[in-house]
């Protein structure tokens, strides 16, 4: 038995969004895989839940008129890997997607629930800070949207009001359209184990030339990270094996990476170095795969 | 608000009506377990790390344990106790037995309701995908060779 209080779980945003406002000590659950685990650990007590699990709209998978691709908050991993549009524009997330935990956890975990935890291992965050993804956050009084890479606040902590809701990830097309990606996720089992890194590269050549690289790295500081240092050496200049070493260890330099039990601080940086130039080759390979007669 | 307010729910396990007045923190496997007594959903780490509690909930696998029993509202819920029929083993059921992927037995209730579901999908399925799809349970015999053998064998005996 959980200490749980009490469970309410409306049909509507609006409702959840009034609820928040009428009772302030709910907390949102999504799919659970987290906070019930922090519920069941101790860590949280006679908690009274919000749950965004009967709202049919914030399950929505679907490319907008402006081909923008808008992925609902309470869409599951399993969802991700499994949606054609984001197979077929995104194919990277769901590579992304299908690395976290195992397939009953992916079958109720959200999008929505991975960011909002805060964790520097959330799966789904490398790839999406890659893509420039944007958050879409309700509250009764209105909507604002913020850049992921302006959502984390710390370690764990993320910058969610009392009385807001993250009900969509959005993406542009030109942070997706013609671009090759790639996730690695390090972890010691390959199924239901947190990473130790996680590297993110996503690229758009132009006759060879990188036009774009972006990567992105989780549990390699206190929040995911973007490499801005590597990606600026690597624009304008050909795609060879040395400039992707040269990248390589550029994003160390991004990175501050720390002791844990999982794995020591020279250990994570070794892996930023190797991971990001294997995740930076399999993008540019994807990249030429996807690009050809455009 | 209130405390342990009674939660009204409607469910059909194993293809069985059922209402229930459910605690806001009772799982989903509390509930199969302590009132259903279907005793074949196993309790391993109350995690979900081990799958040993994994039901299908409309026909998706999922971990009992860190599922509420709120949530299984309007819901179909189907336990390894509904998978034989009239006395006979499921493909499933018979080819773990013909494998010889039971040891101690406490995985296998759920890696059977896993598998059900993949065979249900009607998909073919490389090795690399079997391994990825039961990933989820965790056998303390480590019989996954065996394991892997009775799934392989369940999806192509249809």
């Amino acid at each position: 038995m959980f200490s749980i209080s009490s469970h309410l779980a409306p049909t509507s945003l609006q409702e959840a969004a009034q609820l928040l406002v009428s009772h302030p000590d709910l907390r949102l659950v999504a799919g659970g895989t987290d906070v019930l685990i922090r519920i069941h650990s101790g860590a949280l007590e006679h908690v009274a839940l919000l749950s965004l699990g009967r709202i049919p709209e914030l399950k929505r998978i679907a490319m907008e008129d402006d081909l923008a691709i808008s992925i609902g908050a309470m869409a599951t991993f399993s969802a991700l890997f499994e949606d054609p549009t984001i197979r077929r524009h995104l194919p990277f997330l769901a590579e992304a997607a299908v690395s976290m935990g195992g397939p009953q956890i992916r079958n109720v975990a959200t999008i929505g629930g991975n960011l909002c935890n805060g964790a520097v291992s959330a799966d789904s965050a490398p790839m999406l800070l890659a893509l420039n993804a944007r958050l879409q956050i309700e509250s009764r009084d209105g909507q604002r949207i913020v850049p992921l890479g302006e959502f984390y606040a710390g370690p764990g902590k993320v910058h969610l009001a009392a009385g807001e809701i993250l009900t969509r990830v959005l993406i542009s097309p030109s942070d997706y359209e013609d671009m090759g990606g790639c996730y690695i996720k390090h972890s010691v089992r390959k199924a239901m184990d947190i990473a130790n890194l996680g590297v993110a590269a996503l690229c758009r050549l132009k006759e060879g030339i990188f036009d774009d690289l972006r990567i992105a790295l989780g549990v390699a500081a206190p929040v995911p990270i973007r490499c801005q240092e590597a990606q600026l050496h690597a624009i304008g200049r050909p795609a060879s094996p040395e400039l992707i070493e040269e990248v390589g260890r550029l994003a160390v330099r991004s990175s501050k990476a720390r002791d844990s039990w999982r794995a020591s601080k020279a250990y994570r940086e070794h892996l930023i170095e190797v991971l990001t130039v294997r995740a930076v080759t399999t993008a540019v390979q994807r990249t030429r795969g996807c690009c050809h007669g455009k | 608000m209130a405390s342990e307010e009674a939660i009204r729910i409607s469910l059909t396990v194993n293809e069985r009506a059922h209402r229930f007045e459910v605690e806001p923190g009772e799982s989903l496997l509390d509930l199969l377990r302590d009132r259903l007594f279907l005793t074949g959903v196993k309790q391993g780490c109350a995690a979900g790390e081990c799958g040993a509690c994994t039901v299908l909930v409309d026909g998706v696998p999922v971990n009992s344990c860190i599922y509420l029993a709120a949530w299984a509202d309007g819901r179909s819920v189907a336990t390894i106790e509904g998978v034989a029929r009239g006395g006979e083993l499921s493909p499933v059921q018979d080819a773990f037995v013909q494998e010889g992927a039971i040891q101690c037995g406490f995985c296998t209730p759920g890696l059977v309701m896993t598998t059900t579901a993949l065979r249900s999908s009607g998909r073919a399925y490389s090795d690399e995908e079997i391994r990825r799809e039961i990933s989820g349970h965790l056998c303390r015999c480590t019989g996954y060779q065996n394991i892997k053998a009775a799934v392989r064998k369940s999806l192509k005996s249809m």
